[in-house]
C-alpha cells in the first residue's frame, strides 16, 4: 500500500507521552496532578486496562480515573481481570467508561448485576483469566495500562513484590503494541529489590505514598470447617486422590478443599499417602496448606498471586515456592493458569449450583461473580500430549474401546460440596440460575463455571459419583441424583438404578470406601484454628487482623 | 447408650438407647424449625432401612441440615454397634 503510514500507533504513543510529560518530572507524576495527567493521555473510546487483578488493585489510579470529567474522557472500554473496587463501577455510572470485558467481580457481584440489568454497562464477555489475557494479545490489546507495583526506581524499573499477578502480562501486551503504561508505586527507591518489569516498558510512575490495596482471599479459618466438610474431604482423599495417585493438582478456595489440606498430615498420613499424592501444586499460598508443607507432603508450589500474611513463611520455604533473588515470592497469574491447565492432573473445587447434566455455576440471578481460575483449571485441555498415571487412568475409564496408544487421557475435574450449601440452598438444581440471568441480559452464552462434559467426579457427604464410568445420559443423571442427598434432585432418584451404579463402583458411599463416620470429627484437622496455623508455621505466618480472634 | 453431636446452630444432639423391641426403632425429634417434616421422614426412612431395630433415638435439633442429621445418625449407630470405637 504505497503512501500508507505504518507507524500511526508509535506516533500516537509519542503524543500521549508528550501530553503526559507536561505534568511529570521525568517519569514521575504526583498524585495531585493525576486528573490533568489523565486528561492529557487518555482519549475517548480508549481501551484501558486498570489493574484490577484478583488480589492487588491500582487503587490510587482507579480513584483518580473515577473522578475525571466525563465530558473530557468518556466511553472508555475497560479490559481488566478484576472488578473489585467501587471505583471500577463508578466509572460506568458517570459515563467515563462504557464497555467492559472482565473475568472476576467477587466483591462487586451484586452491584455489577444491577448495572448490567439497567444497561449502565455494555458487556463484552465474562472471561476466564487465561482467555482474557489471550485476548490482550489478539483483539483486546489495551491502549493504556494503569498498573500497580510495590516500588520503582527513577528509570521506572518496577518491583511488584509477592503480588506480581497479572502485571507482566498486561505490560507485555500494552507496551510492545505501542500502548502507554502508567504505574502507581508505594515508593520510589534508589534501587528496586528485583526488577519485575523493566523500566523501558513503563512510561510514567506515580508515587502513591502507600501500598496498593490487596485483600486476603484464600484464608479459610479452620474453626469454621464442619464435620460434613471433613467427611467430603475424607471421601475425596480415599476415593479419588489415593486410587488415581494424584500428585499434580490445583485446589479451589472453598472450605471443602481447605479441609482436604488440613487432613493430609492426619488422615492422609494414616492412609500412607505422603509422597504419593499432592506433591506439586498450581496454587495460591493457602495458609491451610502450612501443616502439610511442614509435614513434608509438598515438593513444589507455583502461585497465581500471593496471600496477605504468608510473605515471611514463603520466603523461609524457598525450596517449595518460587522466589526471587530478593527472597520474596514471584507469582504470575498467566503462567500459573497455564501450569494448572497443562501440567496438573486434577482440579477440585466447590461450586454453588450443579444441574442434572453436571454443569456448574456460581452465578445467581442477583449476583454476577464472574469466574476465577476455576473454568480454566476445571477443564480438560485438548492440547495436552504428555502422559501421566492419573490422566491415563481417567482416559481409560471414560473410553475403554479406543486402543491405548490413540486414547486421550482425561484431566480429573472434581466438584465437591455438601448437598445443601449456605442458607440451606440446595447444591443440585433442575436449572441453573445462570440460564435465567443469560435470558434476562440477552447474553448469547450462560456463564457456566465448569461444563458438564469436563466434570469427571462429584463428591458430597453422601458419596462420590464417578461420571467417567457412566455409559449413557440416563446413567449420568442417576449418578448425579445418587449423591445429591436429600435435595429435591436427590429424592427423585431411581433407587434401583442408583444401587446398580453403586454395585459397579460408579457411586461409592463412605461405607463402600471403609470410611468410619466417627472419623468425621474436627479433631482430625491438623489445625483447628488460625492460631494453630500460625503455630504450625513456627510463627512465620502472620494472619491479617480480621482473622485474629485471640 | 451413646450421645453424639451438640445442640448448636446447624447441629444437633442425638441420644441413642437400647430397647427390648428388636422390631422397632423409635425416633423422637425435638426441633424449632417448622416445615421440614417430609425431609426428616426421608432421612429417617433411609436410616432405619440400615437395620436399626431395638433403638430409641432422641434428637435435640438446632436447625441441622439433612447432611448433618445423616452424619450424626451414622455416628450414633456406629457407637451403638461398637462402643469401643
Amino acid at each position: 500500500m504505497p503512501g500508507k503510514n505504518w507507524t500511526t500507533q508509535k506516533a500516537a504513543l509519542a503524543e500521549r507521552i508528550d501530553g503526559g510529560s507536561r505534568f511529570a518530572a521525568g517519569k514521575r507524576v504526583q498524585p495531585g496532578d493525576l486528573c490533568a495527567f489523565f486528561e492529557a493521555v487518555l482519549r475517548p473510546g480508549d481501551r484501558v486496562c486498570l489493574e484490577g487483578d484478583n488480589q492487588k488493585q491500582a487503587d490510587l489510579l482507579a480513584q483518580a480515573l473515577a473522578e475525571l470529567n466525563p465530558t473530557r474522557v468518556n466511553d472508555l472500554h475497560m479490559v481488566q481481570s478484576g472488578i473489585v473496587l467501587p471505583e471500577h463501577l463508578d466509572m460506568f455510572e458517570k459515563g467515563i467508561a462504557k464497555r467492559l470485558d472482565y473475568s472476576y467481580s467477587g466483591p462487586q457481584s451484586a452491584r455489577i448485576a444491577r448495572m448490567l440489568f439497567s444497561g449502565k454497562i455494555e458487556l463484552g464477555a465474562v472471561h476466564t483469566y487465561l482467555e482474557l489475557f489471550a485476548r490482550y494479545f489478539i483483539d483486546l490489546t489495551p491502549n493504556v495500562a494503569l498498573i500497580a507495583a510495590v516500588s520503582a526506581d527513577r528509570d521506572g524499573n518496577l518491583y511488584t513484590g509477592p503480588n506480581t499477578e497479572d502485571t507482566p502480562t498486561v505490560v507485555e501486551a500494552t507496551s510492545y503494541k505501542s500502548g502507554l503504561v502508567v504505574a502507581q508505586v508505594g515508593e520510589i527507591v534508589e534501587r528496586v529489590p528485583r526488577v519485575d518489569i523493566p523500566g523501558d516498558l513503563v512510561h510514567f510512575v506515580v508515587p502513591a505514598g502507600k501500598p496498593f490495596f490487596v485483600e486476603p482471599l484464600f484464608t479459610r479459618d479452620p474453626a469454621a470447617i464442619t464435620e460434613t466438610q471433613i467427611l467430603t474431604a475424607m471421601l475425596a482423599i480415599k476415593g479419588i486422590y489415593a486410587p488415581y495417585r494424584v500428585r499434580r493438582l490445583n485446589h479451589g478456595i472453598g472450605f471443602n478443599t481447605a479441609a482436604i489440606e488440613l487432613l493430609l498430615p492426619t488422615y492422609g498420613e494414616k492412609l500412607g499417602l505422603r509422597g504419593q499424592v499432592c506433591t506439586h501444586f498450581a496454587l495460591n499460598p493457602h495458609p491451610s496448606l502450612i501443616p502439610a508443607i511442614e509435614a513434608g507432603w509438598v515438593e513444589q508450589i507455583h502461585s497465581f498471586g500471593s496471600e496477605v500474611g504468608m510473605e515471611d513463611y514463603i520466603a523461609a520455604r524457598s525450596d517449595v515456592f518460587f522466589t526471587g533473588p530478593d527472597g520474596s515470592l514471584r507469582s504470575n497469574r498467566a503462567f500459573c493458569q497455564t501450569a494448572g491447565l497443562y501440567a496438573c492432573d486434577m482440579f477440585i473445587g466447590s461450586t454453588l449450583q450443579i444441574d442434572l447434566a453436571g454443569n456448574s455455576s456460581t452465578v445467581t440471578t442477583s449476583r454476577v461473580a464472574g469466574f476465577g481460575g476455576a473454568p480454566n483449571m476445571g477443564s480438560d485441555p485438548h492440547g495436552r500430549r504428555h502422559p501421566s498415571a492419573p490422566w491415563l487412568q481417567a482416559g481409560k475409564e471414560a473410553d475403554d474401546t479406543t486402543p491405548p496408544l490413540l486414547r486421550r487421557g482425561r484431566k480429573l475435574v472434581v466438584q465437591i460440596g455438601e448437598s445443601f450449601g449456605a442458607k440451606n440452598e440446595p447444591l443440585f438444581v433442575e436449572r441453573l440460575d445462570a440460564l435465567s440471568l443469560a435470558e434476562k441480559l440477552n447474553l448469547e452464552l450462560a456463564p457456566v463455571m465448569v461444563y458438564a462434559d469436563d466434570v469427571t467426579h462429584i463428591v458430597t457427604e453422601e458419596g462420590i459419583a464417578n461420571l467417567l464410568l457412566c455409559r449413557d445420559k440416563n446413567e449420568h443423571e442417576q449418578a448425579i441424583r445418587g449423591v445429591a442427598g436429600y435435595t429435591e434432585i436427590g429424592r427423585q432418584r431411581d433407587h434401583k438404578m442408583v444401587e446398580r451404579l453403586r454395585a459397579r463402583g460408579v457411586i461409592q458411599r463412605p461405607e463402600d470406601l471403609g470410611i468410619d463416620p466417627l472419623d468425621a470429627d474436627r479433631n482430625l484437622l491438623a489445625a483447628r484454628s488460625m492460631k494453630d496455623l500460625m503455630r504450625a508455621s513456627g510463627g512465620l505466618y502472620q494472619p491479617p487482623s480480621r482473622f485474629r480472634n485471640w | 447408650m451413646a450421645i453424639v453431636g451438640v445442640v448448636a446452630s446447624g447441629n444437633l444432639e442425638a441420644l441413642f438407647e437400647r430397647t427390648d423391641d428388636e422390631s422397632a426403632c423409635r425416633v423422637e425429634v425435638s426441633t424449632a424449625a417448622h416445615g421440614f417434616q417430609p425431609l426428616w421422614e426421608a432421612v429417617l426412612r433411609d436410616f432405619v432401612a440400615r437395620g436399626t431395630g431395638g433403638l430409641r433415638i432422641s434428637i435435640n435439633d438446632g436447625g441441622a441440615r439433612p447432611d448433618m442429621v445423616a452424619l450424626r445418625l451414622a455416628q450414633g449407630l456406629r457407637l451403638m454397634q461398637d462402643p469401643e470405637a
